[in-house]
């Protein structure tokens, strides 16, 4: 497949978080009172309730909570694209995240095994992270 | 008090499985009237109305829209948007104005022309507004890829075997067969469901519940009130709900769900255990659900419910009969009928006028409902008596 996928929509609380991944930098909200990480983006932390938070750089590893293989795409751009696996992934800084598992080895990715983030580019000349099986011996 | 102060005078359904002379409006005023019929009443003395969503007529004001379909003037009156725990909550929602006198006569519908109201490819595209828009549809899940997900985290966590999940869909149209109103009339086998179409691993098209025109109703007035009407009345004894999240990314768990709470609300209003359920219906878009709902529940262990299924225990004649109607994997769901054909089952089967479709003890059934991805809940226990 060449076509590219379209691009996600995109809300006003995350803004920061796509405009890293257009820059394959993947940044998550980390809130400056309780010190947590948080995902999915919002104006205030889930844990402790406050309106102070940084965007920061966690390190993009992570183990896979559970997949699935699709084999029926919601849309016509991803019935193109079938069959495709999609991953959560814990973050080893505690946040859980939805995305595709891409990249080589995926389609015998398992339950527990490490993974690290990565990207892809979509339509309108943006990218979203996705994640991919970690390097053997790299344990996240 | 809800407890024993609430019933459910009259039940009703629309025609089921692909009904194309009805708009998803007129299924419900159908199931009203049959509703109505059902409990002596008309509809001039309905007071108060709720009703859910539709996806294939949306509706701004869909409480507002029925009334004036209806053409009643309700005093009471809203619509309702907890995805498949709809029916319970509004269930909910009505006793609570029933304990508190604020109406007298409730109707509570939910239901659509979801098979014959828009495209199957139209369909299939509306149910991924479950999803998160900016988080995860981007990656192009079904609603079946997340309870996949969760099938596959639970199946490695406790042990649930994949064959356990099909047996839920054998048991589902065994039941289905034997509904007078069911669409279903030929049988499948484990295997039949293993070797159908992959929709997102593990599931297949046989672990995913109908795309149905459909709706149910309920009456639901006072206990004092009943006393005079026409059916045998089915008394509300415990309700409770949780919500703990919507999109499956947020949920706090997904090994542990708000079944447990809203279960737990319901048998501490009733002041009953497990141990007192008679039979259960129980919310089945997918094989896996009703496994984790029964084991939530206290009616099995962790990994413990899918031999439940597998070896018969949930069959009618079994030892706790759970979905005796079919459920939505065989008998119908349009949008959010699913659960009300749960609660119209439990109180047939109280009454106790099934015929070969009835469970041998019917004096206490449970009624769970759940909407998205395992997010809201709604468990209701009914008596044939007040207790
Ligand atoms: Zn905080």
């Amino acid at each position: 497949m060449t076509d590219l996928l379209p691009s996600p929509d995109m809300s006003p609380d995350a803004g920061p978080y796509w405009d890293a991944a257009k820059e394959n930098r993947f940044l998550l909200q980390n809130c400056d009172a309780c010190g947590e990480w948080r995902f999915v983006p919002s104006h205030l932390c889930t844990h402790c309730g406050s309106d102070k938070t940084s965007w920061k750089e966690p390190s993009g590893r992570g183990v896979i909570y559970s997949l699935t293989t699709v084999h029926r795409g919601p849309t016509a751009e991803f019935r193109a694209y079938t069959p495709y696996i999609i991953v959560f992934v814990d973050l080893v800084e505690g946040p859980r995240i939805m995305t595709n598992l891409i990249g080589e080895g995926a389609e015998h990715a398992a339950i527990g095994d490490a993974v690290e983030v990565c990207f892809e580019a979509r339509q309108g000349n943006t990218k979203v992270p996705q994640f991919c099986l970690a390097p053997k011996g790299d344990a996240a | 008090m809800i407890k024993n102060n609430v019933v459910i005078a009259g039940v009703g359904e629309s025609d089921i499985g692909k009904v194309p002379e009805l708009s998803g409006l007129g299924l419900n005023a159908q199931a009203a009237k049959r509703a109505l019929d059902d409990a002596g009443l008309e509809l001039k003395d309905v007071d108060g109305l709720l009703t859910a969503y539709s996806m294939t007529e949306p509706y701004f004001m869909m409480g507002s829209v029925l009334a004036e379909y209806l053409g009643i003037k309700p005093t009471y009156c809203a619509s309702l948007t907890v995805g498949g725990g709809t029916p319970g909550t509004a269930l909910h929602h009505a006793a609570m104005a029933i304990a508190t006198g604020q109406a007298k006569t409730i109707l509570v519908t939910a239901g659509e022309n979801r098979a014959t109201g828009q495209s199957r490819d139209a369909a299939v595209q509306a149910l991924t507004q479950v999803g998160h828009p900016y988080f995860e549809n981007p990656y192009g899940p079904l609603i079946p890829s997340f309870y996949a997900m969760i099938a596959n985290r639970y199946m490695h966590e406790f042990g649930t075997k994949r064959e356990e999940m099909a047996a839920v869909a054998v048991r589902a149209r065994e039941h289905a067969i034997r509904h007078p109103a069911s669409p279903m009339s030929k049988g499948i086998t484990t295997e039949d469901v293993l070797s159908s179409k992959p929709i997102s691993t593990p599931l297949n098209i046989l672990d995913c519940c109908l795309i149905s025109d459909a709706a149910g109703a309920l009456v639901v007035t006072s206990a004092d009130r009943a006393k005079d009407l026409k059916s045998d009345p089915a008394y509300l004894l415990g309700i409770g709900e949780s919500h703990t999240h919507e999109h499956m990314t947020m949920a706090p768990s997904l090994t542990e769900f708000g079944t447990t709470i809203s279960g737990n609300a319901a048998y501490d209003m009733s002041g009953l255990t497990p141990a007192h359920i008679d039979f259960a219906e129980l919310y089945d878009c997918f094989s896996i659900v009703p496994i984790i709902e029964a084991e939530e529940l206290g009616f099995a262990k962790r990994g413990e419910a899918g031999a439940m299924f597998a070896e018969g225990a949930t069959s009618i004649e079994g030892s706790f009969p759970i979905n005796t109607h079919g459920g939505l994997l065989s008998y119908a769901q349009a949008g959010a009928s699913g659960g009300m054909h749960g609660i119209v089952e439990a109180v047939r089967q109280l009454r106790g006028n099934e015929g070969d479709r009835q469970v041998k003890k019917h004096d206490i059934g449970l009624v769970h409902n759940e909407g998205g991805i395992l997010s809201s809940h709604c468990t209701m226990i009914f008596g044939r008596e007040a207790i």
